[in-house]
């Protein structure tokens, strides 16, 4: 049918511009300044429109600002495809859309694109309160939708408000149905774009001051649902990115992580568990020291990091099996010995000058690992979170001069003097430690657990974890970063020890936390699959079927709650009318089975013609209650009145 | 959508079997209601896709419930929009009588028998910004115009009630083809006509005068006297309004027969009457109808007017 021509009230547009203005201040802290700033100005320029009657732009105009701003978005992103650019594209031309709103359809397309601005966001942040407020935006859309609806639109407000709330509440159980049993696809079906927004974790790479930054921070990194009994705390090394090429500063990744992979074999316990890992966008997974094989939909680097195919931007869960005494790769080829023990050719002289000592002392490898140890443990070295500033070659300050420094550089030193002195080395960085939940089969990871240590080549043996901090502060590892740095150190809340009522507050906000990541943005083809094959429904097709019987119940009994509606008005109105058929009854005419009022009111009249035109009057009246819907205010009321004063003869019979 | 005329034919036939025999008071049933998507509402589903596509890739778990949230609110408004036209009364006071070729209009009454309050009720063929809203316990009004080619009753033919309250995703309607009635008058015939005295067909010789020289006296206004006739002086006094009355312009009775205009169609007798039904209410006289089964008395004013157009307009029906 035909559009309405006429332009929104302005009443309804400003509740529109509200609400687009609260599912886009989110984005708004990504966007550029400029950009949002100009948006803003568009959103109030079209308030002075509608209220003001300030000039609307002309479609010159109105060219001319959509090519600028195009323009604009372009340059300041480099594209205009790809997540980031695509929202700030998409919030520009919304901007531009407010000035040409003049049909429906244009405020149908502003409303629709509020429901995608709500959608983006979702890639950018998960958490609850986030949803919340975001629901809280989806609920003021729908509201404006109902609104559009009308053509006298905002005049009702409150009423809409209400009917879009209802909307939003029935929707609920479909939409619960929906997400367990609609089948899911693993993504992705075009490829992911680079996302920039900076997430914390551990880095690609190892500087020496690299992760006591990252050690100030709370956030959990990830959680651990143990099947087994939990690893005693100083066994709880967290194995992610290894390092293996030093290029003078910092420790990187090897570049030929493909590889053939060394089998580990078991030489104790083993634990398994399942990690539900917090988005880093990283390619990098963790497990407990040391996998036994590749976590699921993961696989291991030929250093044994634990990697996935795509970096993790979604919360990630995966099970997995760990060795907690283990024997890998015994045999080291020459080649790989020689990628484990290059240095670059210039700097850090006197470091190398000490591991040549050590060298020349020892009489086998495992006594120049043992002197390393012992160097750190003897000559006055401190752990601290705020180790001072240095310049160039910074293994020789450490080591000579600060003699202060954070696992980093313990991490990254001592694998400099290992390799110096001729024993394959690497670096490997993860987490240590974890607060084991109450129920005990918990482990919570924060990213003030982050933690470097060292692996060191010894033939026979393999690789041995070497962990140069524990020589400086042996309560790094049993008693957490709280326990092994000096009092007053930065140490986050949740890494103290101590107790009181925030961090239980805050532990049980982050159990919810830990079952929203776990039910429900974790639930993608695989947990789906998991969980609905406990009901039987894990073949696809009989998930199908699930999902239709599940619908046909909970969409009926949405749709009876919906269209089974109160009837005030028709209920006083048959009340009245029962107590009519109750005097008739008793004057010896009764309302025959499925008689209607008419003909059951003309009966009563043709038994007493002498109360013939109240008998009609009676019946009329009720006809236009309950079935004509014409009648006026005093309808009921005269209905009552007339039923009352009916005097019937008793009966006769 | 252009359906093949046969098809569109047998679509009309059923929908004619589905609505069954309707009278004055339609009451808009379940089984009566059809709902479809509109524009908007294909519009939204394409948005749905669009999202669950984006899910998919992004494996975005909100992205799901967001999507999946969305499908059921559209869901619900579904039945919302339903509820809001399911159970509603239906009827008219019928329409102030027209003259053929012109538009009748139907005063359409809807209600809620059970006093829930409506939104947005709006009827097929007009602009969807013409729509109704039925407070609590109360009514509201459409006016439903309808063509009225020729003279006699004239039924409001087939229309829809619809709504797409609320938010517009879906649009349920109702078929309705009630048998109300309004009168429609014949058309009458346009341009200079020859005057009933030309046919000589008055009753004791009583003429329109067309004299003007001989004031008479005065008596009260009525609507079509000439301009010129006017007491402008007494008017100017503050005195209610007059016409000046001549000798010859006596109210004469005249008689408007049938039979006068023998020799003449009868479709263009009955315009010819009818116009001078129009001209001699207008001139003031007194003036009678005579048909060839029906006969009505020199009169004057909206109810004899009415009661002459009527039966011209009823005749051979």
């Amino acid at each position: 049918m035909s559009a309405i021509r006429d332009s929104l009230p302005p009443r309804t547009l400003s509740a529109l511009l509200l609400v687009l203005a609260v599912v886009a201040a989110p984005h708004a802290m990504r966007l550029p300044l400029w950009l949002t700033a100009v948006v803003v100005a568009l959103g109030l320029w079209r308030l002075g429109i509608a209220w003001r009657g300030w000039p609307a732009p002309t479609r010159w105009g109105r060219v001319v600002l959509t090519l600028l701003l195009g323009a604009g978005v372009a340059t300041a992103y480099g594209t205009v495809v790809g997540l980031d650019a695509g929202v700030a594209l998409v919030t520009a031309m919304g901007g531009l859309k407010l000035l040409e709103m003049r049909r429906r359809r244009d405020t149908l397309v502003l409303i629709y694109l509020g429901y995608f601005l709500v959608i983006t966001q979702f890639l950018y942040d998960q958490t609850m309160p986030m949803v919340a407020y975001l629901l809280f935006g989806v609920w003021g859309l729908t509201t404006v939708l109902i609104a559009v609806t009308r053509a006298t639109g905002g005049d009702r407000p409150l009423a809409h408000g209400r009917l879009g709330a209802a909307l939003v509440a029935q929707g609920l159980p479909l939409m619960v149905i929906l997400f367990v049993l609609f089948p899911r696809v693993s993504g992705p079906l075009w490829g992911l774009p680079e996302r920039s927004t900076a997430v914390t974790g551990l880095g690609d790479d190892l500087s020496p001051g690299g992760i006591s930054q990252l050690s100030r921070s709370d956030a959990v990194a990830f959680r651990v649902e143990l099947d087994d009994p939990p690893p005693a705390p100083d066994r709880r090394y967290w194995r992610g990115p290894v390092f293996t090429r030093y290029d003078g500063e910092t420790w990187q990744a090897g570049r030929d992580r493909r590889g053939p992979v060394p089998e580990p074999r078991s030489r104790g316990r083993s634990v398994s568990y399942t990690v539900m890992l917090e988005p880093h966008a990283q390619r990098w997974l963790f497990t407990l020291d040391l996998p036994a094989a590749a976590p699921e939909d993961g696989r291991l680097g030929r250093d044994l990091t634990p990697l996935a195919e795509d970096p993790v931007h979604q919360v990630r869960r995966y099970a997995v099996r760990s060795y907690l005494e283990f024997r890998v790769q015994t045999e080291l080829p020459p080649k790989r010995r020689q990628h484990y023990l290059a240095l670059p050719d210039q700097g850090h002289p006197r470091a190398r000058e000490l591991a040549e000592g050590w060298r020349q002392q020892a009489e086998a490898p495992a006594d120049v690992v043992e002197r390393g140890l012992a160097h750190f443990r003897g000559d006055g070295f401190r752990y601290t979170l705020t180790p001072p500033a240095v310049a160039d070659n910074w293994v020789d300050a450490f080591l000579f001069d600060t003699r202060a420094g954070f696992c980093g550089h313990y991490a990254g030193s001592y694998a400099f003097l290992m390799r110096a002195a001729g024993v394959p080395t690497r670096v490997v960085t993860g987490y240590l430690g974890g607060s084991l939940g109450d129920d005990g089969d918990t482990i919570t990871v924060r990213q003030s657990d982050a933690h470097a240590w060292t692996e060191v080549w010894l033939a026979d043996q393999g690789w041995v974890r070497i962990d140069p901090t524990s020589a400086v502060s042996p309560e790094r590892a049993e008693e957490g970063l709280a326990g092994s740095v000096a009092a007053g150190e930065p140490v986050p809340a949740m890494a103290r020890p101590e107790q009181s009522w925030h961090k239980t507050a805050r532990r049980q906000l982050e159990e919810m936390d830990a079952a929203w990541n776990r039910w429900v943005l974790a639930y993608g083809p695989e947990l789906q699959q998991r969980f609905l094959s406990r009901f039987g429904l894990g073949e696809w097709p009989r998930m199908v079927m699930g999902l239709g019987v599940a619908l046909v119940v909970v969409g009926g009994l949405t749709a009876g709650v919906i269209l089974v509606r109160r009837r005030p008005r028709r209920d006083a109105a048959s009340a009245a009318f029962a107590r009519f058929e109750r005097k008739a009854r008793w004057a010896g005419v009764p309302r025959r089975p499925g008689e209607g009022p008419r003909d059951f009111g003309e009966r009563a009249a043709a038994a007493f013609p002498e109360r013939a035109q109240a008998l009609a009057a009676i019946t009329e009246s009720y006809l236009r209650l309950r079935y004509y819907g014409l009648a006026d205010d005093g309808e009921l009321r005269r209905l009552r009145r007339r039923i009352a004063r009916l005097r019937l003869p008793r009966s006769r019979g | 959508m252009r359906l093949p005329r046969s098809l569109r034919a047998a679509f009309h036939r059923w929908i004619a079997r589905r609505m069954g025999r309707q009278g004055r008071v339609i009451r808009l049933d379940y089984p009566r209601i059809y709902i479809l998507p509109t524009r908007a509402g294909a519009a939204f589903a394409g948005m749905l896709v669009a999202m669950w596509l984006g899910s998919v890739n992004y494996s975005s778990s909100l992205g799901y419930l967001l999507t999946f949230l969305l499908a059921g609110v559209a869901f619900a408004a579904m039945h919302h929009i339903f509820r809001n036209l399911a159970g509603l009364t239906v009827t008219s006071t019928g329409t102030e009588p027209v003259f053929a070729g012109g538009v009748a209009r139907f005063r359409v009454r809807v209600g809620d028998p059970a006093g829930r309050a409506r939104w947005a009720i709006g009827l097929g063929c007009e602009r969807a910004d013409k729509v109704t809203d039925i407070p609590p316990d109360g009514s509201g009004w459409l006016t439903l115009e309808v063509p009225a080619p020729s003279r006699g009753w004239l039924g409001p033919g087939r229309f829809a009630l619809l709504t797409r309250f609320p938010t517009g995703l879906f649009q349920a309607w109702s078929w309705l083809d009630p048998d109300w009635t309004g009168l429609v008058y014949p058309r009458p015939e346009g341009g200079a006509v020859p005057g009933p005295e030309a046919f000589a067909a008055t009753e004791r010789g009583g003429q329109f005068g067309e004299g003007d020289e001989d004031f008479r006296g005065l008596r009260r206004y009525q609507a079509g006297d000439p301009p010129r006739h006017l007491a402008w002086r007494l008017l100017a006094r503050g005195q209610e309004l007059h016409t000046k009355q001549f000798a010859g312009q006596a109210p004469s009775k005249v008689w408007l027969d049938w039979q006068a205009l023998a020799g003449m169609e009868n479709e263009a007798r009955i315009a010819r009457l009818t116009r001078w039904v129009l001209d001699a209410e207008r001139a003031g006289h007194s003036y009678g109808l005579r048909l060839l089964e029906a006969e009505i008395h020199p009169g004057q004013g909206p109810e004899h007017r009415h009661r002459c157009l009527q039966a011209l307009a009823l005749m051979n029906q």
